[in-house]
This record gives C-alpha cells, structure tokens and sequence, in this order.
C-alpha cells in the first residue's frame, strides 16, 4: 500500500507541515496554520487521522487545534480547559497524547485534561494537582509545563506524566491518584545531599520504549537515564555521552534498545550543540554505549538547541528520524539516523516534532 | 460578572481582527444588547461559542493582553454599558 508520510511541526508561530512518499526524499512545505499561534506541540492520531495542535497565544490563551483534512482546515476549542476561579489562569497547552478514545493534554501551570470527545471539551484530572508534593513544583526556564505524557500502550489506567520541574509522576487508576518515580534521577541544583530527593527533578523529556512499557528513558536537566520498571528506578546512561544535558528524546519505532538524543554542551555554557558541531547520538543497547551520528549535519558554526518535543522517528522500515532546530531548521534521515539532511530553513524556532504516516 | 438588576441596552461592539478570524462568521461590528461589558461578552459567547475564553481567563477577568475600553475608557467586567456606547475590544501589544 502506498503511503505518505506527514511531519508535523510546532512552532513559535504556527503549525507547519511537511509531507514526503515513503522513500522521504523530497519534502513539500504546508503552513503557517493555526493562525500563527505559537504552538508546542503537534500531533496525529494515528487511530483517526486527526491531527491535534496545542498551543497558547498571548492575547487568546490557551487552546487545542484540530484538522481532519491533514492539515487543510482547523478548528480550535478550549472548553473546559481551565482551572477554578480564582486561581493561575492556563497560559498554554504544552503537550498531547491519544489513547484510547482519550486524548490527554498537559498545559501550563502544570496540569492535565482529559478529552473523550476528540478534543471538543476538557475536563480537569484533578488528581494531579491533588498530590502533595504540588506545593513545591518549580517553574523551569520554560515555565512550569507538564510537557510528557506517556499512556501504556494496553492498559488505559496507566499513564505517565513529566513536570519541569517536579519530576515523574505515574497513576494506575487513570490520574485519580499519583506518585512520584524519580529515584535515581539527580537533581545538582540542589545542596550536596540533597541531590537525590522523591520529587523536584528536572525532567525534560520522557518516552517509552518500543514493545516494553515497563522500560522508559528519560533526558533529564541532570544526566540521561533509564528504567526498567515503570520509572520507580532509574540508572544512568549518560557515559559515553559529550555532555549530560539536553532536552529531546526519541525511540525507535520497533526496537526498544534504541534511542535518539541530542545532548547539548551545558546548562550554562549556551545550550548549543557541543563544540559547534551538530550530532544525533544514537544507541541500540539501552544505553550502554553510543554513536554520533554526523553525516550530513553541520559541523561548524552550528549554535543551535533543540528542545525538549522537536525529535521524533516514524514507523516505517528503515526508521525516519527528524528533529528541528532553535533556529528554525529541520532535518530528516530516512536510513535510521546514519545519514541526515537539512529539509526546510529559516522557519520560526521549532519547538516539536511528530510524524504520521497515512495512506497516500 | 452580568448584573442582572441592570437593564439591558443596545451596544455596538467593535472586534479586533485577529479574534475574527478564529471564529467563521463573525464580523468586526457587532450590535447586541447588554447592561455591563461581562453581559456583552456573554452575548458574544451565545453567538459564537468560545469567544469568552479568547477574550476571558478563568480568573475571571479580561485577559492580561486583552484591551476592552467603553466610551474610549479602560474597563472591566463589571463596568456599565450606557445605551449605544461603543465597546471595543482590541489586541495589547504584546508577543515577541
């Protein structure tokens, strides 16, 4: 059958669309949508061919996007998708995800929402706010976002959420109730000794392994890491790595030993890629050892970041891997990372990537 | 926000452009009846559904880059609409 493949691309001002065949060799641009509104991410789902945008505008406030035509059309909604009276109005939506007849959306302040609509109207998952740990969430650079959700792939009660910064969270009852999953995780923005606390990590990415929901990885302000038991422990995979900081993480489609990162050179030391020079760093044993991959990216005078939902794989075989750039960039590999070119500049900072493949 | 001891008046409320757009339909000058801005911008959310959000957060209150002004004044929810004033809701500056 043949088929098309869709990147979906969330910017600072608009959503923006790519599309290719499946031999992903030529891309053909579609945006800016959502009438420009600064957007974090853009996803598809898959089961209906929705694709969903989340964003918050400056004037207009938080809302979800939606098109049924790929991308043709929008609509957008925001019932629902607030807070009580009286306290911090949402400013934005930061991250979605559908399940099973559910499409959940975590916003900032940090919270999470519940459509079982497709998007129509939202309901609060109070539970969340409800954990006590909620009075010492910290804000990040980027605000206080709930910017990860993970959903178990069989079971609907279960599903994982990341906070910057508050840590991991994980509910077995479909959100009523949570609880913290960072052991392990370091935290080196706090005193010596203190650096290993339940909950206040700055978790910047959480995904999960193809085929193994108990395996998750995480990029972590602090380091990478991975768990092999739904996030209650977390061992470090950061050796090998040129730094212990960045923001995205990818998973391979099929394989759950491979992961796509892109560290960065440091918190403190401009967020860029290290030295300059652009690289993927890829594993395929969980992290024991690593591979830059550079074929094809830049490597000089590349002073670029890319944050924490602006990586992503497709499903087809071999894997496409894409990420976007602070600078408005975006590449694409077609061979599973080994060889990556640039196919669109000069967009506005990109802040997620996501990919759908559909019938063409 | 409405204050239901006041009568309703006929108002003229004028749009920014850019809120127009996000609901099909609507136009820039609309005529409504209203005794306070909060009771125009529940007329406003019976035509075009959503509209309050856009304009309003759930505090609630105007929106902190939102502008409405009555008579050519700043106002709020809670302020009084005179028979045919004119409301206008316009874009602050902001963005970046």
């Amino acid at each position: 059958m043949a088929v098309k493949v869709l990147i979906l691309v969330g910017t600072k001002k608009g959503a923006f669309i790519l599309e290719s065949g499946a031999e992903r060799q030529s891309w053909r641009l579609r945006g800016p949508f959502c009438e420009t509104w600064p957007m974090n991410h853009v996803i598809a789902d898959a089961a209906s061919g929705a694709i969903y945008g989340g964003g918050g505008n400056a004037w207009f406030g938080p809302a979800v996007w939606k098109s049924t035509d790929l991308g043709a059309t929008w609509t957008h909604s925001s019932a629902g998708l607030a807070y009580a009276a009286g306290e911090e109005p949402i400013k934005a939506v930061w991250s979605l995800a559908p399940g099973a007849g559910t499409l959940y959306a975590g916003v900032e302040p940090a919270g999470l929402f519940r459509s079982d609509d497709a998007g129509q109207s939202w309901r609060h998952i109070a539970g969340l706010r409800d954990h006590p740990s909620r009075p010492h969430w910290q804000p990040g650079g980027g605000g206080l976002i709930l910017h990860s959700l993970v959903l178990h792939p069989s079971d609907p009660r279960q599903l994982w959420v990341a906070i910057s910064t508050a840590g991991v969270f994980h509910s077995a009852d479909r959100g009523e109730t949570w609880e913290a999953r960072n052991q392990g995780t370091r935290a080196d923005y706090l005193p010596e000794g203190q650096r290993y606390p339940d909950y206040g990590q700055c978790v910047h990415c959480l995904v999960m392994a193809a085929g193994k929901p108990d395996r998750l990885y995480q990029q972590n302000h602090c380091g990478m890491y991975r768990s092999e038991d739904g996030g209650r422990h977390w061992h470090s995979i950061e050796a090998g790595l040129p730094s212990t900081f960045g923001f995205p993480a990818a998973t391979h489609p099929r394989d759950p030993d491979s992961l796509y990162l892109l560290p960065l050179n440091g918190d403190t030391a401009g967020r860029y890629v290290p030295d300059a020079q652009a690289a993927v760093w890829r594993t395929r044993d969980g992290g024991a050892h690593w591979e830059a991959l550079r074929r094809g990216l830049p490597q000089q005078n590349a002073f670029f970041g890319v944050l924490r939902q602006a990586m992503a794989t497709d499903r087809l075989a071999p894997a496409g891997a894409y990420f976007g750039t602070s600078t408005g960039a975006l590449f694409a590999s077609a061979d599973e990372g080994d060889s990556w070119s640039c196919i669109a500049q000069h967009l506005p900072a990109i802040l997620s990537v996501e990919t759908l493949v559909a019938e063409a | 926000m409405a204050n239901e001891r006041s009568p309703s008046a006929a108002v003229v409320v004028t749009l920014p452009a850019a809120l127009v757009r996000l609901f099909p339909g609507c136009a820039r000058r609309v005529e409504l009846s209203a005794a306070t801005v909060g009771e125009a911008i529940d007329a406003l959310e019976w035509r075009w559904p959503g509209m309050r959000d856009r304009v309003c957060d759930s505090t609630p209150r105007v929106r902190r880059h939102i502008n409405v002004f009555v008579a050519g004044k700043r106002a709020s929810l809670e302020t009084r609409l005179p028979p045919g004033v004119e409301v206008m809701i316009m874009t602050a500056i902001s963005g970046g």
